[in-house]
């Protein structure tokens, strides 16, 4: 970052499946932004940011749970979400939600972690950590169609040395989708499996999204056919700055 | 036509297609992987985003002024020599066809492809009249002999592989077991001939209609269109009534945006237009030409303030082939004509909301069937409105609907949700979880996840390096 500008201040926005299935991964959010000059905050009173209902259809409750994340990222200056279906839900879905409440002001400043990192803060090279890695990207369905992030996490990977191997299936939906996925099983664990049948061989499989990692590790692991492991994208990125 | 099961079935529909007959799965997604890198190719060979602007503003404008285009629709054809029905119900559709087999005697019908009609149960209609009748798509005549209906909007037998193929044909017209494609669609030629040239009645749909001139569109690759509807001595096109447009000129602009978005072709093998029964100075063509429009629910969707967007559908298919929930399993599992996406849009409007679960929930919301429709139907919006209105109508679980509140409330007290959060984590999953709601469905088909072992908002407390 340049000397002259003020360090940018980031409200950290760790999810509900971050904060108690990839706490780590978070910590690492937490790692990369502070090594890039950012200074991070994690605002008290986070919980959940109301997809969950939102997408079940059940508009009120989606609604007090986005009052409430509202309020508590209120005075944030950028929002940063290790999630893009929770980043796009504040992003895309906020506003007509919360229509005059101030959800677009919020809206505007909320970022993927990866989306803040080449768009806000300008950055693409972290480091060498991932040099000579294979990586496989999946691309979550609401970051890539709700935010449009495509390039940003790729370049990101590759920025670190690493080889983004195609993969056939990275655009399509791994079957998680929330309640989706207990509410359908049979068909939510085809999807994964369409997923994990055409992963080619890499280092490891690496995502924006929480939901879409546990479901196909998840998946995986139940089918025991072996297969790379699967990383958060904040982890991957970490591991890409120091190795 | 269902198949023999509803949408209420759904997942269990679902779960033995994917259980017990893997080969649809494979058959299913090997096609649909080919209609969409076609689609790829023939979007990216025009300005497609600004066609699909065009045909969605051009849709939206018809449908708000429907009423008025409906009836100059009338005058067109009627002025052009045909004869018009008004059907508010599939029933009513069925009478007024039913009245055209009594007039004209039918006795044997031939059917080029057609959804609406597959909506309408024509064919069961007309095998009750003791009408013989014969589908001549060669999609849907596969589907015909197995007894099945078209588990897909474009390609009616894209879950059967070749050698299901191979079985059917070598059963019923004794071709060798491992007959080429070709020599099976010779098969089917030879006996469909006979069928063309003895029918007393041609069925078909219509892909648009144009109401300056009153012109039915009719877009295919085989010709059983064209034949269906220029042999026998009647034919009768079943309409929905959201097909119109206004200009023949714009039928160009749909022609091409909608085989582009099916089969990735700039246009179908045959585009067939039809202004009305043979004239004295022609030498083909039937002697009536019928037009029945259909509602069928169409106008309670049309009155929706959200969902009428998906009246301007153009039955492409898209939206099946790229869903990746429609691929697991084809579209008979969802129990209705219209399987997938759009589907599940049309469903609760065209069969009734409660007749239609769970099929607005059997999406992930992922968003790529909005991606890729010629007409910008915005379908995870009119998803998320069905799944709104499924609430309100309490034909949803009690069992979510306590879940979610005691979620939403402990998600207005951090110190509530962080205690939770920590039962979560603490839950012995391997063992009891399967016993749960929503952790049992998980756990059917998925290992335990591994939570972490201190919460983030933990590890933050503790200060992270």
């Amino acid at each position: 970052m340049s000397a002259h500008r003020s360090r940018p201040k980031v409200a950290l926005f760790t999810t509900c499946l971050g904060d108690q299935f990839f706490a780590e991964a978070c910590a690492d959010a937490v790692r990369l932004l502070r090594h890039l000059g950012v200074t991070v905050d994690v605002p008290k009173g986070q919980t959940c940011c109301g997809q969950p209902a939102f997408n079940a259809g059940r508009r009120s409750e989606a609604k007090r749970m986005a009052r409430h994340t509202l309020a508590v990222l209120a005075d944030a200056e950028h929002v940063v979400l290790p999630s893009g279906s929770c980043a796009g839900m504040i992003r895309c879905f906020y506003p007509s939600l919360l229509a005059g409440d101030g959800a677009e002001r919020i809206g505007e400043r909320t970022w993927e972690l990866s989306q803040f990192v080449v768009e806000v803060l300008g950055v693409d090279h972290l480091g060498d950590g991932l040099s000579g890695k294979r990586v496989v990207y999946h691309h979550s369905c609401h970051a890539l169609r709700e935010l449009g992030i495509r390039d940003a996490p790729l370049a990101l990977l590759r920025g670190c040395g690493a080889e983004v191997v195609p993969w056939i299936a990275a655009e399509e939906c791994c079957g998680f989708g929330g309640l989706f996925s207990a509410k359908l099983p049979e068909v939510s664990a085809g999807m994964a499996d369409r997923k994990l049948d055409t992963l080619p061989p890499a280092d490891f499989v690496t995502s924006s999204d929480a939901g879409c990692l546990l479901q196909l590790s998840g998946r995986s692991t139940h089918r025991r056919a072996g297969g790379p492991p699967f990383v958060h994208l904040a982890s991957a990125l970490w591991r890409g700055v120091a190795g | 036509m269902s198949g023999g099961t509803t949408p209420n079935r759904y997942r269990a529909e679902a779960a033995r297609t994917l259980a017990e007959r893997p080969s649809v799965r494979s058959a299913v997604t090997s096609a649909t992987d080919h209609s969409n890198a076609n689609r790829g190719r023939a979007y990216a060979e025009i300005d497609s985003e600004r066609w699909r602007d065009w045909a969605r503003d051009m849709k939206a404008h018809l449908l708000t002024h429907l009423d008025r285009y409906l009836e100059e629709a009338e005058a067109s054809l009627v002025g052009n020599g045909m004869r018009v029905h008004w059907a508010g119900t599939a029933a009513e559709a069925l009478t007024a066809l039913r009245g055209i087999v009594r007039e004209h005697d039918v006795r044997r019908a031939i059917k080029g492809k057609s959804m609406l009609t597959e909506e309408l149960g024509v064919n069961a209609h007309l095998e009750g009249l003791g009408v013989h009748v014969r589908e001549a798509d060669l999609g849907e005549y596969i589907v015909q002999l197995l007894g099945e209906p078209p588990t897909h909007i474009v390609g009616p037998a894209i879950h059967k592989s070749l050698a299901d193929c191979q079985r059917l044909f070598h059963e019923r017209f004794g071709t060798a077991l491992d007959a080429d494609p070709d020599t099976l669609a010779s098969a089917a030629r030879a006996v469909l001939r006979e069928e063309f040239l003895s029918a007393d009645l041609g069925i078909s749909g219509a892909n648009f209609l144009a109401v300056d001139t009153g012109t039915i569109a009719l877009i295919e690759n085989e010709g059983n269109i064209r034949l269906s509807t220029s042999l026998p001595r009647v034919h009768v096109a079943f309409v929905g009534i959201e097909k119109l447009v206004p200009r023949l000129e714009d039928v160009a602009g749909f022609v091409q945006l909608t085989t582009r978005g099916s089969t990735g072709q700039p246009i179908g093998n045959y585009v067939s237009l039809i202004q009305g029964p043979r004239r004295p100075d022609e030498i083909d063509g039937p002697d009536e030409v019928h037009v029945i429009f259909v509602d069928n629910g169409r106008t309670r969707l049309l009155a929706d303030d959200v969902s009428w967007e998906a009246l301007r559908c153009v039955r492409c298919g898209a939206c099946q082939n790229i869903c990746p929930v429609y691929r697991q399993t084809g579209g008979h599992a969802y129990g209705w004509t219209y399987g997938g996406p759009i589907g599940a849009i049309l469903a609760p409007a065209l069969l009734g909301l409660e007749e239609s679960m769970p099929l607005p929930f059997a999406s992930t919301l992922c968003g790529a069937c909005a991606d890729v429709c010629p007409v910008r139907i915005p379908i995870p919006e009119i998803l998320l409105h069905w799944r709104e209105r499924a609430v309100e109508a309490g034909l949803t679980a009690t069992s979510e609907a306590v879940g979610l509140a005691v979620f939403t409330k402990a998600a207005e007290h951090r110190a509530l949700f962080a205690a939770g959060g920590a039962l979560l984590r603490w839950l012995p999953w391997k063992a009891g979880g399967r016993a749960l709601p929503v952790l049992g469905g998980w756990m059917q088909e998925r290992s335990a996840p591994e939570p972490s072992a201190k919460s983030f908002q933990d590890l933050w407390k503790a200060g992270i390096e």
